[in-house]
């Protein structure tokens, strides 16, 4: 400031010599804790400066004594928590898909695995207790659109369902009625006939005239008895379990679009390791079909 | 010392002048590094601009807010890595104007969502959430399958994200209507279309509506191929970047 300072006559502490209106501001030290919390920072940055990649140059940045990287860090605690996972986790690489479901310790192993990886990933569709919704198969029965056996259950996971992988199990159940392929009263006929097949009580007249053109366009997959392929995905349709929907609207909607679903492939996302144990998880919580 | 700096704050014009070039030395030491040191700008096999329909869908992703929820930046976190994927490299939102790494997670992190669950589900869970995930937060989206895509100034789009730095050519702005017309059909060819994008791109109707284009094919077909670009089956994470 030009010219001495000025003391306030009050508190008697030098002002700044700013005047707003005739209101003076005081120039009182800052608080020491502040200070020398400040010198502090200066402090600990430089010996950050020091130990961390800090400074950036011309050809690269300065990588620091400690020669830290997120990117070998991260590598370095998946190397960890391998390790951590010990002997059963290696072993679940190597063993087959039986002998980790007959061994009871590889088996606990696995189904804590297998019971993290399905809560994030499988959950989705087919929800937290795995029971599944309309059009996301229930896999907690014994009903199995692919297969039941541990293999199957494996490679189902692997390659998924229609779902563009090369390998992906493959079926497409035809658009009846969308498509035109048969007219719209036969369609009707089939699903008296499709009920009639699950045990319950439908049109006689509707059944009768339905049989042959079940045997014609539906048996290739269904089977003659209507029991399901599970070569084409095709499901059982004689017994209680029903994807879209058991009510005559249902199965008349699936008789006319042919839906089918979609379950990705797994087998980009997840390790061999990983892929066992979900299988093996969903294998034993289903009861163990074969 | 004191008294220069007295005369500097009585002149604002002198002041404004000294501000700006303290400022711009710590821009100049924080920023201008990123732009040519080799690990910032690190090159990544497979990553592309977006296609006319995925850019679209990010558009819906922007304007519905889904980015105040979802974050889409896999941090390199064990914990992160191990539920989500591989952790998202820089390359990967190199054609992202803007990045939508967000900083929330209401909802679950999207930067490897793609191809990680059905068009079905996506739909499904689209229109209601709770009826595929009971426990989930999220409202409804309903309207984006009732709602046809406005798409008339993709072209512009395209054009404007060129004048932004994404590499789009002459070829993919001519033909960026006809590109988005054909990625949500599968029944015509997509020969064209995966000339200009890559053969790896998505080309099917997204929404199970296939008599029209809505916002919910274009927002899906932008889901589907979030984080799918790199193929980390055979990237290294190695050199310089990681000693």
């Amino acid at each position: 400031m030009s010219g001495p300072r000025e003391k306030d006559e009050v508190s008697g502490v030098e002002t700044t010599g700013h005047e707003w209106d005739g209101i003076r501001e005081l120039d009182n030290p800052l608080p020491r804790w502040w200070v020398w919390l400040f010198y502090a920072c200066i402090a600990f940055a430089v010996v950050y400066w020091v130990l961390m990649p800090a400074w950036p140059g011309v050809h690269g940045y300065t990588h620091g004594i400690l020669h830290n990287s997120a990117r070998a860090t991260v590598a370095e605690d998946l190397r960890a928590l391998a390790a951590q996972r010990g002997a059963e986790g290696a072993k679940l690489k190597s063993a087959s898909l039986e002998q980790i479901e007959a061994d009871p310790k590889l088996q606990a192993y696995a189904l804590a695995q297998g019971q993290s990886i399905f809560g994030d990933n499988c959950a989705t569709c087919h929800g937290q207790g795995g029971t599944g919704g309309k059009g996301y198969p229930n896999l907690r029965d014994d009903v199995w659109l692919w297969g039941g056996k541990l293999e199957d259950i494996q490679h189902t996971i692997t390659v998924g369902v229609r779902s563009g992988d090369p390998d992906a199990r493959m079926s497409q159940m035809p658009a009846f009625g969308r498509d035109g392929m048969l007219p719209a009263t036969q369609i009707d006929d089939l699903t008296e006939y499709v009920v009639a097949l699950s045990h319950r009580k439908a049109d006689a007249g509707s059944v009768a005239r339905a049989a042959p053109i079940f045997q014609a366009q539906c048996s290739a997959c269904h089977g003659p008895e209507g029991k399901g392929n599970q070569a084409f995905g095709a499901p059982n349709l004689t017994d209680a379990d029903w994807l879209y929907g058991s009510d005559r609207t249902s199965i008349h909607d699936q008789i006319w679009n042919g839906r089918g679903g979609v379950m990705p492939a797994w087998g980009h996302r997840f390790d061999a390791a990983t892929i066992k144990a979900l299988a093996v998880y969903i294998h034993v919580k289903s009861g163990g079909g074969q | 010392m004191w008294k220069h700096h007295f005369w500097l704050e009585r002149h604002s014009l002198l002041l404004v002048i000294g501000i700006i070039i303290v400022i711009s030395i710590g821009g100049i030491v924080e920023i201008s590094p990123l732009f040519y040191l080799e690990s910032t700008i690190e090159k990544v096999q497979g990553v592309r601009p977006y296609t006319p329909l995925e850019l679209a869908g990010r558009d819906v992703f922007i304007s519905e807010g889904c980015v105040g929820c979802h974050s889409q930046m896999i941090r390199p976190l064990r914990d992160e890595v191990e539920r989500y994927g591989h952790y998202s490299l820089a390359a990967e939102s190199m054609y992202d104007h803007p990045f939508l790494w967000g900083s929330k997670r209401t909802g679950p992190d999207l930067a490897r969502v793609g191809g990680k669950y059905s068009d079905g589900w996506q739909r499904d869970h689209l229109i209601n959430p709770r009826a595929v995930v009971p426990e989930s937060v999220m409202p409804p989206y309903a309207f984006l399958a009732k709602q046809d895509l406005d798409y008339h100034d993709i072209a512009a789009k395209l054009k404007t994200m060129k004048t932004l730095g994404v590499p789009y050519t002459a070829d993919m702005i001519t033909n960026a209507k006809a590109d988005l017309e054909a990625q949500a059909d599968d029944q015509v060819s997509g020969t064209a279309l995966k000339k200009r994008y890559g053969q790896k791109i998505n080309q099917r109707d997204f929404d199970g509506d296939p008599n029209r284009i809505t916002k919910m094919d274009a927002l899906i077909a932008y889901l589907q191929m979030l984080g799918t670009s790199v193929d980390f089956s055979t990237y290294q994470a190695g050199g310089d970047n990681n000693r």
